[in-house]
């Protein structure tokens, strides 16, 4: 079973609700650091909660390549079609 | 647009530049003269250390400082060389014996900081097609080893055994054939906890994974005989890799790693961290290698988590809301508020106690804490003197009703 980009970006949306304490409007186009205010662990726990989610491995690797929501799905997706 | 590469740092200075100038400035303490392991005159004011890592106050034990003279005399003042070009002495030979002997292992290779030692051993042995599966909570020095190395890192949640093998089991499923290295902590400096290494070791085991212990916060604290929290556990048997440092229970600076591999000895081939920088001096070398010596046959534990029991206690019946329990050296009082939490480090320096304002990113889920490690070295005068302060700050900053 292949989920699309879209699919993915809204399963995300789910995950990051209680990261995302100053109720910001996600988009794929929201990025962690300035938007979300989130620090580079929470991103990391948000990670944590992807791959459990979506039960794959996101390495820490990609992390600073990621700066927005869409990436992730992104990244996500490129991991599931592996 | 802007060219200077300074500019990232905006935000971090203007955080910075809101915080007092001068000896109200938790960032910019200076030391004018060290009196004992646990005094210091600071701004004039004779001041109790109380955030040292100073475990067992070797930094002026007798015996040590004689060795380090003596060295210092023979040898001169540094080796101005790698351990592979001049910077090998007698002494660093010696204290490899010495790491060999304290922790019944084959191999013991010895770096100039414990910051090198994890960062060496990390990015070296986990190569490209490897990976590193790190504890969420561990070191600064732990996450730079898996930045510098070309392995794939996951991360586990910080002490879950099951989270860590639901990682691994996901790892071994895409790649059965990969090497991988486990990295947990001892003890973690910041709330004191101690890793569940039995568990951890064995989730690891079962994936074929190696394990790495980093005993900076645990050697001379924990074990019959110092080795730390795996010997204290008794799961030794299980640990492959063991990192160290000599800048806490040891008194001096420094970093080791030992193991049994029997390619271990290679490392001082390829390993750059330890290949690229100049050994350590001779007199710090000799003092280290007399500190493990005293640490093997020492009570000082005994006394230290006396010590810490003796604060930590107090100050939970006092109301505090503590992250620690008194189980390890250290002592930490989580604050609410990050403005609080500078305005108790002042408060507590003006009373002449100098214990460590502890933030985040360096903390664990974002705490701010006033904390503690405490030394054999304290009296219990010192002790209740600091809960005395803690307690009369706290009531003036509303921290306790």
């Amino acid at each position: 079973m292949t989920s699309s980009t879209t699919e993915i970006f809204e399963q995300i949306r789910e995950i990051l609700s209680p990261f995302n304490q100053k109720g910001v409007e996600i988009e794929t186009s929201t990025t962690f650091a300035t938007d979300l205010e989130l620090d580079s662990l929470s991103v990391m726990d948000l990670l944590a909660a992807i791959e459990d989610h979506f039960d794959v491995t996101v390495p820490l690797n990609i992390l600073p390549d990621l700066e927005n929501v869409g990436q992730v799905a992104e990244a996500v997706k490129n991991i599931l079609d592996e | 647009m802007t060219f200077d590469l300074f500019e990232k740092f905006d935000s971090t200075l203007e955080n910075f530049n809101k915080l007092p100038t001068g000896e109200l400035n938790p960032f910019t303490v200076s030391m004018d003269e060290v009196l004992s392991p646990t005094e210091a005159m600071i701004n004039g004011r004779k001041t109790i250390l109380a955030g040292t890592n100073n475990y067992m106050g070797m930094t002026y034990n007798k015996e040590c400082m004689d060795a380090a003279e003596q060295a210092l005399k023979s040898f001169g003042t540094g080796t101005t060389g790698s351990r592979v070009l001049n910077g090998t002495y007698n002494g660093h030979k010696v204290l490899e014996e010495t790491l060999k002997d304290f922790y019944e292992v084959d191999h013991a290779i010895v770096f100039s900081t414990g910051y090198q030692a994890n960062l060496g051993v990390i990015a070296t042995i986990a190569g490209p097609k490897d990976y590193v599966v790190i504890d969420a909570d561990s070191h600064a020095s732990i996450y730079d080893g898996c930045a510098m190395g070309n392995a794939t890192i996951v991360r586990f949640t910080h002490n879950d055994p099951e989270n860590l093998d639901k990682r691994l089991a996901r790892i071994r499923r895409k790649d059965p054939e990969a090497g991988i290295l486990v990295v947990i902590e001892g003890v973690y400096s910041m709330l004191g906890d101690q890793a569940p290494i039995k568990e951890l070791a064995e989730a690891s085991k079962k994936h074929n994974a190696f394990v790495l212990v980093d005993e900076a916060h645990s050697i001379g604290v924990f074990g019959k005989t110092g080795r730390g929290v795996a010997q204290e556990q008794g799961v030794e048997h299980l640990v492959d890799f063991t990192v160290g440092t000599f800048s806490k229970s040891v008194g001096t600076v420094g970093g080791y790693c030992v193991s049994n591999h029997p390619k271990f000895e290679v490392l001082r081939l390829v390993c750059r961290p330890y290949v690229f920088t100049a050994s350590l001096p001779p007199s710090v070398v000799a003092s280290a290698n007399k500190a493990l010596e005293l640490i093997k046959d020492s009570n000082l534990r005994v006394k230290l988590l006396e010590n810490s029991m003796r604060l930590n206690r107090g100050l939970s019946e006092a109301g505090f809301n503590m992250g620690t329990t008194g189980e390890s050296p250290i002592a930490a009082i989580i604050i609410e508020e990050q403005d609080t939490a500078i305005a108790y480090w002042q408060n507590m320096m003006k009373e002449g106690v100098y214990v460590n304002l502890a933030v985040p990113p360096a903390t664990p889920n974002g705490l701010n804490l006033m904390r503690c490690s405490l030394s054999a070295a304290h009296s219990t005068k010192q002790i209740d003197y600091m809960l005395e302060k803690f307690i009369a700050v706290g009531k003036d900053l509303g921290v306790l009703s």
